[in-house]
């Protein structure tokens, strides 16, 4: 026994370099933190300046001081429009993971339920989504209906394909292993084929976030939907119909943010799901 | 050609009936693109062997370790497993043990996870396994590892790992694919001690495919030489064992005179796959 102990030896020598998480220095984390921040007042100074010393008309660009009194004059406008496109933008998203994530997994059991529905899932990716809004407004009940579709349409697509591929792209050795262990289709498909996915899942996660909301605000642009329920797309053309320049800015920051934030949070699922594994989520130190 | 390939193995003591693990008979593998991979293959082994299949790149020594693993059924013959209880799809169920070239290690489970995993899928729950899966890494040095994740070990590690995983379900066969292929000479010397101490002490039967000859001398109790194009069993020889196999045997001139007599053989297969 004890010889066999000895060999653990083995640990320090090739595994160790690769191993060791990097840790940030201070330096590098103050860094890190300062020059985007810098950057970005910067960025907004040079924005105030440019416009006091230019004076420029508040209804070709407002300064930022502008824009920061709009947040607050048209919050009750411009909040329950936000949450509006944000609910879309979420439901499209919830609703594409479930499809995209389970009709993978029939493609993949089913062969030729995989040719069958190619050619579909080609009409429907390359056409763009813009183009098919006008009908959706016609067929769908509401809407809202119309415009949950539309995001949908988009965000289904990365998932469904980074999710078939990611089922597909199983190490063929391991595949033989549960063969050989004589494991059920839905034990390979649950211990196998899905952690073994999950990489290519949480990129096509990744981008559906940020399509979703894409898809959200052009929908709305195209049903140019109005009144009560109204997105923050439509009060965005409703202020450049109005010349309500700042409000208008508002709007776009408060997208951007939306976008940021979705960004963040697949980012973040992304990590929790993969940092104690995958090459992607490990920092390497050479 | 010396093939006799049915030579009862002869070595322990007098016990030349021993049970059959694997009987193939007359087994040929043709590939869908058109390669004969295995050509009237016939080969019986009994409890307790080590044996090394042994030849160059081609000979069909690892298809012939697939077929006998039940992955993939010959073109022709027939392959049993005698002593094994043999399920619905006529494979043997659960008394095969398998080791890749690569550890085949899921990268998302720990160390103590992917050895369960062949438990797990018979429905053994964590909790029941745990005691079998820690005496089966420890038999393999790696009880201080069981939370590591295979990215945080060497290559030898992961090997281990996946020798544990095999030897989890005390399986009656052991097969090993080329298994230290990949690794440096003193990790792989370590290794091949290992494994001869796990024979040794669980009394399993190793079939172990290899293309060194070093190896399979130091390693086999029986060395099946195979020849290529196509693959075809070439000459089956029983190899002297003495009892204390360690590294002074290594140097030893009776160790020396088996590599002589092992890479003649394989140099005469060699020669025969040119010529043909």
């Amino acid at each position: 026994m004890s010889e066999i102990v000895q060999t653990n030896s083995e640990a320090g020598t090739d595994s160790a370099a690769g191993v060791i998480l990097a840790k940030t220095p201070n330096r590098e984390k103050i860094l890190q933190v300062v020059v985007p921040i810098l950057a970005l007042t910067l960025g907004i100074i040079g924005w105030h300046l440019a416009v006091t010393i230019n004076g420029i008309p508040r209804y070709i660009l407002p300064g930022p001081v502008d824009v920061w009194n709009a947040l607050w004059t048209d919050s009750a406008t411009l909040w329950p429009a936000l949450l509006v496109t944000v609910r879309i933008t979420f439901m499209a998203l919830a609703i594409a993971l479930i499809g995209g994530v389970g009709l993978a997994i029939m493609l993949v059991q089913s062969r030729i339920l995989e040719l069958a529905l190619f050619p579909y899932a080609v009409i429907l990716q390359v056409t763009p989504m813009i183009a098919i809004a006008p009908l959706l407004l016609i067929y769908a009940p509401d809407t809202q209906t119309a415009l949950l579709i539309c995001a949908f349409i988009v965000a289904f697509f990365p998932i469904l394909s980074n999710m078939a591929q990611g089922l597909k792209s199983v190490d063929h050795n391991l595949l033989n292993l549960f063969e050989l262990y004589g494991a059920s289709g839905w034990q390979t498909l649950i211990y196998l084929k899905i952690p073994s996915a999950m990489p290519y899942f949480m990129a096509g996660l990744r981008i559906a976030g940020g399509l979703s909301l894409i898809a959200a605000v052009v929908a709305e642009f195209a049903a140019g939907s109005a009144g009560q329920g109204a997105g923050l797309a439509f009060r965005l053309l409703e202020s450049q119909y109005r010349l309500n320049l700042p409000r208008l800015f508002v709007a776009l920051l408060m997208l951007c943010g939306t976008g940021i934030a979705i960004f963040g949070l697949t980012s973040f699922v992304s990590w929790l799901a993969l940092h104690r594994w995958h090459e992607s989520a490990i920092r390497r130190e050479n | 050609m010396t093939d006799i390939a049915t030579a009862p193995a002869q070595a322990g003591s007098a016990e030349t009936a021993r049970k059959l693990v694997v009987s193939m008979r007359d087994v040929s593998k043709l590939f869908s693109n058109g390669t004969l991979a295995l050509k009237g293959m016939s080969l019986d082994v009994r409890a307790g062997e080590f044996i090394s299949l042994l030849g160059p790149s081609g000979c069909g020594k690892s298809t012939a370790l697939r077929i006998i693993a039940g992955l993939g059924s010959p073109s022709s013959g027939t392959i049993n497993w005698p002593s094994s209880r043999i399920n619905a799809k006529g494979l043997p169920e659960g008394d095969v043990g398998f080791v890749f070239q690569d550890p085949t290690l899921m990268p998302w489970a720990t160390v103590f996870d992917n050895v369960h995993l062949p438990l797990k899928l018979r429905g053994v729950s964590k909790g029941d396994a745990r005691d079998k899966i820690m005496e089966g890494l420890e038999a393999v040095g790696l009880a201080d590892f069981a939370k590591s994740y295979p990215r945080e070990l060497s290559g030898g590690m992961k090997m281990r790992v996946s020798i544990a995983r095999a030897m989890v379900t005390k399986p009656r066969l052991l097969l090993m694919d080329e298994p230290f292929a990949a690794l440096d000479e003193i990790t792989r010397q370590k290794l091949n001690d290992d494994v001869l101490r796990l024979w040794q002490q669980n009394g399993v039967t190793v079939i172990f495919v290899t293309h060194s000859v070093y190896e399979s001398a130091y390693l086999s109790s029986r060395i099946v030489v195979m020849r290529a194009r196509p693959g075809q069993v070439y000459s089956d020889m029983d190899i002297p064992q003495p009892d204390g196999r360690d590294p002074d045997y290594r140097t030893s001139e009776g160790y020396r005179q088996t590599c002589q007599l092992v890479s003649d053989a394989l140099q005469r297969a060699i020669h025969a796959a040119e010529v043909a």
